[in-house]
């Protein structure tokens, strides 16, 4: 128990210590490393709480999925840095302000006097043989199965918003048609052959007549 | 475990939006540019198909569905057959905006059905998480339509706004419900509701829980102090959109906060009256007075909302069954009041021209009558003029108010809704005794747009002079 008590204050420190570099980076790609370090340090809090399924799928998703498009994104963008710090010192009194008094309440509330082992028995542990994946497929499409759909049909609503918000026609844009690759076959339709007149520019020169190949797609 | 499939009679309807949404979807993709006015009719006789549905599985005692996600009652069958004809009313509005515009396109469509798939997901939710879930899909698909014009920069940063303080009111909603589930170990209402019971008043997480939740609602309904984004994003964004995200999402508002506030945390009343009426007050006073300045009339009309959210915040925190009655009601009626104010704006705009000023608005007598009377009918309403509908409403909001020995609200409330009535009243003068501008054509309307803005105009009127046919319903949903 005493380890695993010094593994999460470890990774308790390391996510409030990321997600604190978070918003005073000045640079977003650091910013945006610091949230997968939260990220991580977060997937192994859940491990600590035997949601080993969670923790892996937070790493596999968020942290090797999400994060590194977000960052991709923060690297094309062109960033103006002094614009976004803009106001930053002029809010920052009452800012600290409304964070102080968030965080006395949040202390004074989310305690031992709330929350404590006396209200709250620390679970059993989970047996060694359990499945942490299977146990959540069986309520997710059981009990859970309504907001499933629901959660089906809002990302839905977001490929449709992504798409709409971002697809334009530009007529000038250069691109290969796969589709009219793939159909191309072999035969006599796919190269053409023309016949050409002999040139006739140097008298000494080879007079065979060299057949013009077209790609026809 | 097995899955009985009565538990697919409820949704019927939700489960019809969401086949005419993927229908309009896919149909999309092979109409072309002359054709795409079938989305339209899709998207109607969707809606229509809904509706009928709505009556045939309504009614009856509450049954509880989804191994508890759902529920079906008669809350849930009125409020979900107000949000759907509202809606129907919304849809025939937009056509001819987004026809000049070469907007017409399925994604509109598309969007706005899901939107109102979110609403008919949060009215019938029994437990926080579908709540919260159709509460996102109705916000995910509001934020993609105030962007809706890709070209306009005022559309995008109002979708910036709405989507940056949607997000962090979410994000209090669900501190607020992390909170909740903390102290009750559930989060279906039942359950929660007497695991309140039991614990008595004694838990401060509780109290904790209910100020986040009462700070995502506020955010929700754009109740001052968490009103900032509501003018920028009526002003912002294309009005089709602003016509769809100011009336029916009114009522699912008041949905989320009936079903978490008195559903789940009915006994807990005395902790959430005090934060209601701070809200209120807020509300009332600064969306009455702001609205006065302005000169734009969508910035008008948001702020008008906010004055009205702070009504039906008055029935809500009064905490009585007619209290409640009362401001479902005066959600139901606002909701269709904001469908025909933001249904003119559409009549009144042309292709390259859109009518965003009070000016806009003079002498719309000259230029057709009866869609300046039945503007006139809706600013009558609003501002609480007998005999139009709005005055019934707040006459009732404020009897319930009254009823609980709170007649100082009550003076506050009337008091605030004189200085309102001045800013709706210009409007009517503009219509009336002002000339119209010299390049404003005659309007031109298809017939199904003049029959709904009539069906809009006259039900204010009807509603007024006999509110019982939709008050006994309101009654005998908390009954």
């Amino acid at each position: 128990m005493g380890f695993e008590k010094f593994l999460f204050y470890v990774f308790a420190l390391i996510t409030l210590w990321a997600a604190g570099m978070v918003i005073t980076r000045k640079n977003p790609v650091h910013s945006v490393l610091f949230l997968v370090l939260a990220f991580v340090s977060s997937a192994a809090l859940w491990l600590l709480l035997e949601a080993e399924f969670l923790g892996i799928v937070l790493v596999l998703v968020y942290v090797g999925a999400v994060m590194v498009l977000f960052l991709f994104v923060i690297m094309m963008l062109d960033i103006d840095i002094a614009t976004l710090r803009a106001g930053f010192i002029r809010y920052l009194p009452i800012g600290i302000l409304i964070t102080a008094v968030m965080a006395v309440e949040i202390f004074l509330i989310v305690g031992p006097s709330n929350f404590g082992l006396e209200a709250f028995p620390a679970p059993e542990p989970a047996a060694a043989d359990a499945s942490n994946a299977a146990d959540l497929g069986r309520v997710l499409y059981t009990l859970y199965l309504y907001p499933v759909e629901i959660a089906a049909v809002i990302l839905l609503v977001a490929i449709v918003a992504a798409i709409r918000l971002t697809l334009r026609r530009r007529p000038e844009t250069k691109f290969v048609d796969p589709s009219r690759q793939v159909r191309v076959k072999k035969g006599p339709r796919r190269i053409r052959l023309v016949k050409m007149a002999a040139e006739v520019a140097v008298p000494a020169a080879v007079s065979s007549a060299q057949p013009g190949v077209e790609e026809n797609s | 475990m097995h899955f009985d499939a009565a538990n697919l009679i409820p949704i019927l309807p939700e489960i019809t939006l969401l086949i005419t949404a993927s229908l309009v979807l896919m149909v999309d993709l092979y109409l072309k540019e002359h054709e795409k006015g079938l989305n339209h009719t899709l998207t109607l006789i969707g809606i229509a198909i809904a509706i009928v549905l709505t009556g045939a599985v309504g009614g009856g005692e509450p049954q509880v569905f989804f191994d508890g996600n759902l529920i079906r009652d008669d809350i849930s069958d009125l409020l979900k057959g107000a949000i759907l004809i509202v809606s129907l009313l919304a849809f025939v509005y937009v056509r001819a905006w987004l026809q000049d515009r070469g907007m017409l396109v399925g994604e509109f469509y598309v969007l706005g059905l899901f939107a109102i798939l979110g609403m008919l997901i949060m009215v019938s939710a029994n437990s926080f998480l579908p709540l919260y879930l159709g509460l996102e899909l109705q916000a995910l698909s509001l934020y993609a339509l105030v962007a809706f014009d890709r070209d306009s920069k005022k559309g995008a940063e109002a979708a910036m706004k709405y989507f940056v303080l949607g997000a962090l009111g979410s994000g209090m909603l669900l501190y607020g419900v992390s909170m909740i589930y903390g102290a009750t170990g559930s989060i279906e209402f039942a359950p929660v509701a007497q695991a309140v019971a039991e614990q008595g008043m004694s838990n401060k997480v509780l109290v904790f829980g209910i100020a986040f939740l009462v700070i995502g609602i506020g955010f929700k309904f754009g109740a001052v102090p968490f009103h900032m984004w509501v003018p920028d994003i009526y002003e912002g964004a294309p009005t089709p959109s602003v016509l769809i995200l100011g009336s029916a999402p009114k009522i699912a508002a008041f949905a989320l906060a009936i079903r978490m506030l008195v559903d789940g945390l009915g006994s807990l009343h005395p902790d959430w009256h005090q934060m209601l009426v701070i809200l209120a007050v807020l509300s009332m006073g600064l969306g009455n007075l702001v609205a006065i300045a302005q000169s734009n009339i969508k910035r008008m009309l948001a702020y008008s909302t906010i004055s009205h959210v702070g009504f039906i915040f008055l029935g809500l925190l009064a905490g009585s069954e007619q209290g409640y009655a009362s401001a479902m009601f005066y959600s139901i009626v606002y909701a269709v009041m904001a469908a025909g104010a933001f249904g003119i704006l559409l009549i009144l705009s042309r292709e390259g021209f859109d009518a965003e000023r009070l000016e806009d608005l003079k002498g719309l007598n000259d230029r057709d009558a009866w869609y300046a009377a039945m503007m006139a009918l809706v600013m009558f309403s609003m501002a609480g003029v007998p005999p139009t509908v709005g005055f019934m409403a707040k006459l009732l909001v404020l009897e319930a108010v009254v009823r609980v020995d709170m007649v100082w609200l009550a003076l506050v409330a009337v008091f605030f809704s004189i200085i309102g009535a001045f800013y709706y009243l210009r409007v009517v003068k503009f219509i009336y005794f002002d000339k119209p501008a010299d390049d404003a054509p005659l309007l031109v309307t298809t017939g199904g747009v003049r029959v709904a803005m009539s069906i809009n105009g006259l039900v204010l009127l009807a509603l007024g002079v006999f509110p019982a046919a939709l008050l006994t319903l309101c009654q005998d949903a908390f009954a």
